[in-house]
């Protein structure tokens, strides 16, 4: 059986029918509080259950215990705050309890209830999510230029945001529907923001010989400059699944979420969306979801031993590497064999490689996944995006 | 400044808090109330899924059966 959703039930907040025609002709004369690209990414997360059990913005009591104690008030666990923040002046003459439209490019999202209306400290934030509040860090950095308002309440998403990557967008209702049609009871889910080399497809593969499926799942969205683009990213992936994978026991589906390099609170965010997406097992980089040297190589592994209620196995696999006396893929585990014979896996080395305009070693990179790589004119995120 | 959670008081009976605690040993629970609270909400969560059956209707799950066709996942 596919994962129960986070709360024990999967979040629906998208209004449909006469409701949506409904909330669309009473968000023309509510209050307008526009948002922007992430926050819109945000709702739709909330909406389609992605952050089950959320069902809006966090309220500040939520908020406040997310911040301390990484669990929600009602004690789930739940470890980045979801909040809208909302410049003050945006706000005058709103009160609790009034219903608000938000606004993304000038047409209606979302219509909210605004429980809850508070402050927050951008630094204590910065400091217990990314555990620094150094403007290096391209989560902190972006914390401090948000507005100073937070905003909390339930949503009903009355638009979808514009997306580009439409025919792989599949939402929780839909992967739990395609498990269940596939007749899938452990699934292993694989996060990712960058293209595939030899190490990724070693894990995953590992984690393939014990469940039915698996599911990877890249973050389509804001990311740093210097990531790997979406389209590169799915590209890489769809050669790869073509060329090394049974198509019948994996599916590549994108996940429109805002990657916040949050480190191990991050993993196990990650953890629960997927979760909610129906995966039973969630493999977990090393350094997931981390950035620089902010933090420890395994932080984001010690981290979920401090939740064992969460509901989704997580898997830690040991960096692999390429045996040139084994002829495979191995990891410190399986191979005896000295340094002599063996080809370190570099996303880095990969990457300069690539900016080169080289094809990676076939022990580091599949030539096809590198020859598809080859073809864009660019394969990285120049500059943040703004809307 | 820490901030906590709220929390209420439940009674057990001690033999059943002294089993509990000699089995959650190197089991990564850190207390009994942690390993309560785990397994109740478990129950709970079971009862509530159970109580409202399941998360879409028929309908809708052909609207994905037909959508996930027409992507070419099914």
């Amino acid at each position: 059986m596919v994962s129960r959703p986070h709360g024990g039930r999967l979040v629906n907040r998208v209004a449909k029918g006469n409701r949506r025609q409904r909330l669309l002709e009473e968000a023309r004369e509510l209050p307008k509080i526009p948002v922007d690209l992430h926050r819109a990414i945000d709702l739709e997360d909330i909406a389609y259950g992605a952050f089950s059990p959320l069902e809006g913005f966090l309220v500040e009591d939520d908020y406040l215990n997310v911040l301390d104690n990484m669990r929600l008030s009602n004690d789930l666990p739940w470890t980045i705050p979801i909040v809208l923040d909302v410049n003050p002046q945006q706000l005058q003459g709103l009160r609790e309890g009034d219903d608000v439209a938000l606004v993304y490019r000038g047409d209606p999202l979302a219509v909210m209830r605004v429980e809850n209306i508070y402050d927050w400290d951008k630094k204590e934030f910065s400091v217990k999510v990314f555990k620094t509040d150094s403007m290096k860090h391209p989560g902190a950095a972006r914390t401090y230029q948000r507005e100073d308002k937070l905003v909390g309440g339930e949503i009903d998403l009355i638009n979808n945001v514009p997306n580009p990557f439409q025919e792989y967008t599949l939402w929780p209702a839909e992967t739990r529907v395609l498990f269940e049609e596939r007749g899938w009871k452990r699934i292993v889910a694989f996060q990712t923001r960058n293209v595939p080399h030899r190490g990724h497809e070693f894990v995953q593969k590992a984690a393939l010989t014990f469940t039915d499926g698996l599911l990877i799942h890249p973050l389509i969205g804001w990311k740093k400059p210097g990531d790997y683009r979406d389209e590169v990213i799915l590209a890489a992936y769809k050669t790869l699944i073509k060329h090394y994978y049974p198509q019948d026991v994996v599916v590549l589906s994108a996940l429109r979420m805002n990657m916040n390099y949050a480190g191990p609170r991050e993993a196990i965010h990650h953890a629960i969306v997927r979760k909610n997406f129906g995966a039973t097992h969630f493999i977990v980089g090393r350094d997931h979801a981390g950035v620089k040297d902010f933090y420890g190589p395994y932080e984001a592994w010690e981290i979920f031993r401090e939740f064992p209620d969460l509901g989704i196995t997580p898997l830690f696999i040991r960096e692999a590497f390429y045996c040139k006396k084994c002829g495979g893929m191995v990891t410190e585990k399986t191979c005896p064999h000295g340094g002599e014979y063996r080809v370190k896996i570099s996303g880095t080395r990969i990457r300069e490689m690539l900016k080169r305009g080289e094809i990676p070693p076939g022990e580091m990179m599949r030539p096809e996944v590198a020859k598809v790589l080859l073809s864009f004119d660019k394969l990285f995120v120049e500059e943040q995006r703004r809307d | 400044m820490e901030r906590k959670a709220k929390y209420t008081t439940v009674s057990i009976p001690l033999s059943l808090y002294n089993r509990i605690k000699e089995m959650i040993k190197d089991t990564g629970f850190t207390s009994v109330s942690q390993f309560v609270i785990y397994v109740l909400r478990e129950v709970v969560a079971s009862y509530e899924e159970e109580k409202q059956g399941t998360v879409f209707s028929e309908e809708e799950k052909q609207e994905i059966i037909e959508k996930l066709r027409k992507l070419g996942y099914l």
